[in-house]
Parts: C-alpha cells; structure tokens; sequence
C-alpha cells in the first residue's frame, strides 16, 4: 500500500475518531458529572443523604462499567437506533461511547469531588448557601484540576474504545489499524496507526495536564496528582488496545 | 445574644451513644466577647456547630438576637430558607479558614455577598473595605495559598464580616497559629468587637486567649458548662479553676507541717504591703513559693503562693487577717486542687 493510498484512509480515520470522541466525550462529561456530584451528595452524612437513591445510582454505575464496551454496543442497539434512527456509523457508534463513558467519568468525578475538603462545604452552609450554592461556588471549582485530569483520563479511554466502534461501521483510527494493518497484513500501515494514536494520546494528555497543572499553580497548590504520570505510561498500551481488539 | 438553654447533642454511631453536650446552658450578652475553655473532647466544638445549627441539637434551644433557631430548622441535614437567612446573619471562622482556593482573596470575601445576592459593584466595594478592615487591602487579588496563616485567617475574619454580622462564632481561629500570629489575631477581634459592636463567641483549649480577649468565660468539661461567669467574677470566686488556671502561680510546698495559701490581689489592695505586716504581726516567718503580676481581660491582678508554718488550724487567725484585707485566699490542700492548675504548673 503506498502513502497516496494510505493518506485518504487516514485522513478520513482522523475525523471519524475526533468526531466520535469528541461529542461522546462532551455527552459523558454533562452526564457523569451530575450523577458523581450526586453520588457524593446522597452518601451517607452528606448534603442530601439519601441511601436509596445513592444504592441505586451505585448499582447501575457498577453495572454500566462492568460490561465489556462490545457487548454495551450490541445491547445498545434498540435504543441507539431510537436515538439516531440507525445502529451503523459514527452517529450510531457515539451513543454507547457516550454511555459507556458516562459512568466511568461519573466515578472519576465522585473521587474528585470526594477530596474536597469538608469544611470549605460547612464555611459556605455558615454563610447560609443551600445546596446548589455548594455544588456551584465549592465542590465543582474546588476540584476543578482533578475534573479535569478525569476528563483527560476518559478521553484516553474513549480513544480505545473507539477502536471497536469499527465493527458497527463508524470507522476510526482504530478501526483502520484491525481492518487493514491486522485482517489485511498491511504492518506498516498499522504501525503508522498504531504511531498516530500514540500522538494523538500523548497530546490529548499533555493539553490536560497542562490545563490541570496551570490551575493548580495558579491556586498555588501543589502540582499534579502523580497518578497523572502513571498514566502516561500506559499510553502504548491503549494504542494496542485499539490494535488487538 | 446568644442564648442556649438545655442544649444537648448525643452521637450514635453502630449503636453506641456518644453524649457530646449535655444540657448546656449557655448566655452571651450583647457586645462581649465570650470565651468557652475546655480540652479536646469537652464538646466545645459541639457546642459552638450548634450554635448555627451546622450540628442539628438533640435536644434543648438556641436562640440567637432573639430569634429561635431551632425552630427554623426543619428535619434532615438540609437547612430551610429561613435557617440560612439566619445563618447568614453569623459570621464564623474556623480553625483551618476554609477558604476556596480556587478564588483570590477578594473572590473569597465576596462569596457570602454572591450567597445574598448582591451586585457585583456593591460586593467588590464592601470586600475590598473588609479586607482594609482587616489590613490586607493590597492581598485583594492574591490567592490564599500564597498568604501566611495569620493573613489567612484575617481573610477568613472578613468573610465571616461581609453579611454585616452582629454575631461571629469562632471555632479554634488560633489554634492554628504561632503564638505571635495568635495576638494580632486576637488583637484584630478586640478590635472589632469595639469598633463594630460585634458580639464573639469563641472557644479555644488555649487560657492564653481568654485572658486576652475575653470579657467572660466558660469551662467545659465532659459536655458540661462547670464554670462561667464574667472574668473578673470568675477571679474573685474561690478555688475557681478557671480563675487558678487564668492565672496560674507555680510552687510546692516544702512540708507536711505547713500551710500553703494563694493570695489575690485586685485593684487597691495590691499596694498594700501586707505579707510584712502579716510576718511583723503575727510574728510567723512567711516564704513566698511564688508570684506573678499580670493583665486579665484589662484589668492589674496579682497572685501570690504562700507558705505558712504550722497546719491549717494553727493558721485560721494570719488568714483571718489577710481576707480582711480585703484580699482572696485559697487555701491549697483544703478544696481539691484543680486539673487544671497542675496542668498549668507542670508546663
């Protein structure tokens, strides 16, 4: 295969993985982070403890990540055609992304919201702020670097998972690397594939940290959490997520 | 002001019962600065989350300036309108400031003005007046973790400030503090106290700030009020721990054959030169095992240990002498020697 051939083919794999990543990430980041605010706010002793409602939220949220994202796909069908009017696509493959990512951003949320520090939420329930007043003015900027480095962290993951929507017919990086590199032992196609993930991750994760990192010293608080960096590391390993999948 | 009346808080955790505040009554008059004193576990932090019902009571009233809190509060952890229309009229800091540090100095004092839904202008003009107020007019656009904790703690003191308080609740505001920060903390809420006519409660487990600030206090013990009243009420009571642990004086006795007695001076008697007229009277040979001079809530008082010769009984006529003096003698051995004393001596 030469580059003249491979160019188009990458080119149009490049939007479909930003397409399909970027508004599955946009509807897991407004999705998840209602419902891990209210995972911490329905615990027990907190704002609006409420243990059914926490239970349940839980239970689904655990039930939701605990599915392998193919089989997410296929059980999703019925609900992404009612949803997109078709199962085959990038429109088609964005639904389960979405709600695949959902409850793995709402943990990421829970545990950032988690740390942050208790008496900030007494100081504003002193000055006579209701909940929403909490939530707005305290929980969500407070954890703001870590929001971030989650929305990071999801993006990564949302980039491997991507790899599978080709089997629905959405296209993709990854897609491109198991159809032709692997099915067709096009090598350095998938190595030049697997080489733009690389890059596109490395990126995607330098612009978080960044992001994560210049909040914090504006705040003045100390640097990024280091499971950052332990991240980092696994970069190739999504890329051969993608490639074995 | 604030007004306590039975105030009871009991913790249940798997079934065991943890009594915090055990009937507290509890009254701080209007413009005073009321301290309440007690070590870690007496309740005092209970006891002041009441107060603004961050902690729900078990059971007895707050009032504070004459509104019935306990009655705004509904059921569950959620506070109604009226509970936070209340609470933003009371002002508190807290021991670790709890200030966002997502916000600058100024964003931080505006936010219980954002809280009361005031304009932008008017919050920016009355947040860089607070922090004048409190001397950190040229901190406005600094974050928090760029100040000091003394300045911190001046910013948490104008936060608490901005919803024109009468009341200011303050939990442990210095214990965070080195001791030089701990004075001009503690010298800016004197000064507010006058200047602003603001009420203070505050607790603390240091007997430094009491003696500082306070124009009364009390001593907790086991979710007990066991002492309270003004300080100089409290200096004048006999065997007051918290009078003995005020204003501690050191020293031992030497035998079993002696009396050991503490003498208070207040105002004029403290001129007198009483130890010699007692030795020159009595013809008794007096040993000083200590003394100390000092300041409390504004006031000069004087407090001297003594060592008579002889048992308590051979003594009854030199002490007789010295309380017409108009001096207060406590004689050591005879009521229970406070905890809190020999904590005081040892340190």
């Amino acid at each position: 295969m030469t580059w003249s051939q491979m160019q188009p083919l990458l080119e149009q794999a490049c939007w479909d993985t930003l397409y399909m990543v970027g508004w599955s990430t946009l509807i897991a980041v407004v999705g998840g982070l209602p419902l891990g605010v209210l995972l911490v706010l329905t615990d027990r002793g907190e704002l609006l403890q409420n243990v059914v409602v926490n239970k349940v939220i839980g239970q689904v949220v655990n039930v939701a990540r605990s599915m392998p994202f193919i089989i997410l796909m296929v059980a999703l069908m019925t609900f992404t055609r009612w949803i997109t009017g078709t199962t085959i696509g990038r429109e088609a493959a964005i639904v389960p992304l979405a709600i695949g990512a959902i409850p793995f951003f709402a943990r990421l949320v829970e545990t950032a919201v988690r740390e942050v520090d208790h008496g900030l939420v007494e100081a504003v329930q002193a000055m006579g702020g209701n909940t929403w007043t909490i939530v707005r003015k305290v929980l969500v900027p407070e954890s703001l670097p870590s929001l971030i480095a989650s929305t990071t962290t999801t993006i990564v993951a949302l980039i491997g998972y991507s790899a599978m929507a080709g089997t629905v017919g959405a296209g993709g990086l990854g897609d491109i690397a198991i159809r032709y590199g692997y099915q067709r032992f096009e090598t350095e196609l998938m190595w030049i594939t697997v080489a733009i993930l690389a890059v596109v991750i490395s990126l995607i994760q330098f612009a978080g940290d960044y992001a994560a990192r210049g909040l914090h010293r504006r705040s003045g608080r100390s640097g990024p959490a280091p499971k950052l960096r332990l991240l980092k590391v696994k970069e190739p390993a999504t890329a051969d997520t993608g490639k074995a999948a | 002001m604030i007004t306590t009346s039975g105030l009871t808080k009991v913790y249940r955790s798997r079934g065991r019962e943890v009594t915090a505040l055990d009937g507290v009554d509890l009254h701080v008059r209007e413009g005073e600065v009321y301290g309440v004193i007690g070590q870690s576990g007496a309740g005092k932090s209970s006891l002041i989350r009441c107060v603004n019902l961050l902690e729900r009571p078990t059971a007895g009233t707050v009032t504070v300036a004459g509104r019935d809190l306990t009655a705004l509060a509904g059921r569950g952890p959620r506070a109604g309108r009226e509970l936070r229309a209340a609470r933003s009229r009371i002002g508190m800091v807290f021991q670790h400031f709890n200030l966002l540090s997502s916000r600058t100095v100024q964003d931080n004092v505006e936010l219980p003005l954002e809280i009361l839904g005031r304009s932008g202008k008017e919050r920016s003009r009355k947040a860089l007046e607070l922090l004048d107020l409190v001397g950190l007019a040229d901190h406005a656009k600094a974050y928090p973790a760029q100040l000091s904790g003394g300045q911190k703690q001046r910013v948490g003191i104008a936060r608490a400030l901005a919803g024109d308080p009468k009341v200011l609740l303050s939990d442990e505001a210095t214990s965070a503090l080195d001791p030089e920060t701990t004075r001009s903390i503690l010298h800016l809420l004197r000064d507010l106290n006058q200047q602003l006519g603001l009420t203070v409660l505050l607790i603390t487990h240091e007997m430094d700030v009491v003696k500082s600030v306070c124009d009364s206090a009390a001593l907790m013990e086991q979710g007990r009020i066991v002492e309270s009243g003004t300080v100089s009420e409290l200096l004048a009571t006999p065997g007051s721990e918290l009078a003995a642990a005020l204003f501690p004086v050191g020293g031992n006795t030497s035998g079993d054959d002696s009396t050991v007695i503490d003498v208070t001076f207040h105002g004029e008697a403290a001129t007198q030169p009483v130890v010699s007229q007692l030795a020159r009277t009595y013809n008794i040979d007096i040993s000083i095992l200590g003394a100390a001079i000092d300041t409390v809530a504004g006031k000069q008082i004087g407090r001297m240990r003594v060592e008579l010769p002889g048992r308590y009984e051979d003594n009854v006529v030199p002490i007789g002498f010295l309380r017409e003096q108009g001096l207060q003698i406590d004689v050591l051995g005879r009521a229970q020697e406070p905890a809190l004393v020999k904590k005081g001596a040892a340190e």
